[in-house]
């Protein structure tokens, strides 16, 4: 509750400053962008309006910090409890994990049917990656970000942004749902060459002499399959930021019981979104190296 | 949407750490889980034949057992048998050892009976003589009548 009297405090403290909550939202959903600026140089946008003239040549330090930040403290973490753990009775973090791996072991036998060792690693690296990047939802919204504005204030950046939800970012999730498509693509090719790919794009449903409505159809489907990927899991974390952010922007004082009922309904969409782009993710690729027809 | 080269930097890290995960971290948790379905299976099996060991040597005791109490029931039996005859045996020694007890102490009786006799004899001749020589108030010739007076002994 501490956290939240927190956050209830900052908005407080916004106000005083002669922020509107409109302004208070707009700033919790810029990002700390390092970019190119018009002029050719290199630098961190000190607005919004700097960072959107950046266009393209940009990074979002924020997200995309918190992002390799989580995945690479997963994967260490993980690493460095595989080197410790034994084929003995299993205790406290190792059965933690253990359960992890067996959860995704079973999704990827059940959904996969066929012979690939990264398959499997490929969907416990997503899923546990998204849901830590999910749950940084769950951090008052103020905290990390006023932190970070505290310290950017060193350097003449007291008003910046920080993004602290790496989902809540398109480049984010798109970033994978892409990398997801090239992986259809690549194991599409590989397992029924590129003649077997482009037939099952022209050729099906309605067979060879409808092959202009094949594409109509099939190709769109194709390119939906990533898009549908990165925006389900974008559009449910950003909607989940957002109504953490009006509550803490309207509410003022009496956000708190707001906060924790939403805080609580958010546990259920933190792994569910994570568990959706992890089952997409295999039944794409079961596609992928199907090759009867 | 503002996309910016934040996706590039997301599909390498994503590529980047599939490869870490597949590389470094899957392998170590499949060995050790894989390693423990085998011992668990191991275990299972263990138990199994154990059970079956267990119903083995259960049905081999009973069967031991009963031969056992056969045997002791033969045992007890025999025993029983061989005392009787002990007694029996017993029984008979002592009864003979009884008999020859008697025996000898009639023997013993009888000779104690004949030396008494002797010995009152002796005296009685004594006594026979002491008295006639009272009577006489003369001595007698001990040797004359020696005769007579061992016939009188006999006949008491």
């Amino acid at each position: 509750m501490a956290e939240l009297a927190d956050a209830a405090h900052a908005v407080v403290e916004h106000g005083a400053e002669g922020q509107t909550v409109q302004e208070y939202i707009t700033h919790h959903l810029s990002y700390l962008t390092y970019g190119r600026f018009p002029d050719g140089h290199w630098g961190l946008a000190h607005t919004p309006e700097e960072a959107t003239e950046m266009g393209f040549m940009a990074i979002h330090v924020d997200t995309m910090g918190w992002s390799l930040f989580l995945g690479a403290a997963f994967l260490l973490f993980f690493r460095y409890v595989g080197k410790k753990a034994t084929a003995d009775t299993p205790s406290g973090i190792q059965n933690f994990v253990e359960s992890i791996f067996e959860f995704v072991e079973a999704q990827v036998n059940a959904g996969f049917n066929y012979k690939n060792p990264y398959v499997a690693p490929l969907c416990l690296t997503v899923f546990v990656w998204i849901i830590l990047m999910n749950m940084m939802d769950l951090v008052p919204v103020d905290w990390i970000p006023e932190i970070a504005m505290a310290i950017g204030g060193l350097w003449g950046l007291e008003h910046m942004s920080f993004k602290v939800v790496p989902t809540t970012d398109p480049n984010i999730t798109m970033g994978m749902s892409i990398s997801v498509f090239f992986l259809i693509i690549y194991y599409s090719i590989k397992n029924k060459g590129i003649g077997g790919f482009l037939s099952e794009l022209a050729f099906h449903p309605f067979g060879k002499w409808m092959l202009p409505f094949n594409l109509i159809i099939e190709i769109p489907t194709l390119f939906a399959k990533p898009i549908s990927l990165g925006l389900r899991l974008f559009g449910n974390l950003y909607a989940g930021e957002l109504l953490f952010l009006l509550i803490a922007g309207l509410l003022g004082a009496y956000q708190l019981p707001a906060h924790f009922v939403w805080a609580v309904f958010h546990i259920l969409v933190v792994p569910l979104q994570a568990f959706v782009f992890m089952m997409l993710t295999i039944v794409y690729l079961n596609a992928a190296h199907e090759t009867h027809h | 949407m503002d996309i910016t080269l934040t996706i590039f930097g997301q599909s390498i890290a994503f590529f980047v750490f599939w490869w870490f995960c597949s590389k470094y971290v899957w392998p170590l948790f499949m060995g050790i889980m894989d390693e423990r379905r085998q011992k668990i299976a191991d275990g299972l099996e263990a138990a199994a034949r154990a059970e079956k060991d267990l119903e083995l040597a259960q049905s081999e005791s009973t069967e031991q057992i009963k031969e056992a109490k056969t045997d002791a029931a033969g045992i007890i039996d025999q025993a029983n048998r061989r005392a009787a005859q002990i007694v029996d045996e017993a029984k008979g020694q002592a009864r003979e050892e009884g008999q020859r007890i008697i025996t000898g102490a009639q023997a013993e009786i009888e000779q104690e009976v004949n030396r008494a006799k002797e010995a009152l004899r002796s005296q009685v001749s004594a006594i026979a003589i002491a008295g006639a020589e009272k009577i006489l108030e003369g001595s007698i010739d001990e040797a004359a009548n020696e005769e007579m007076l061992s016939k009188l002994a006999s006949e008491l």
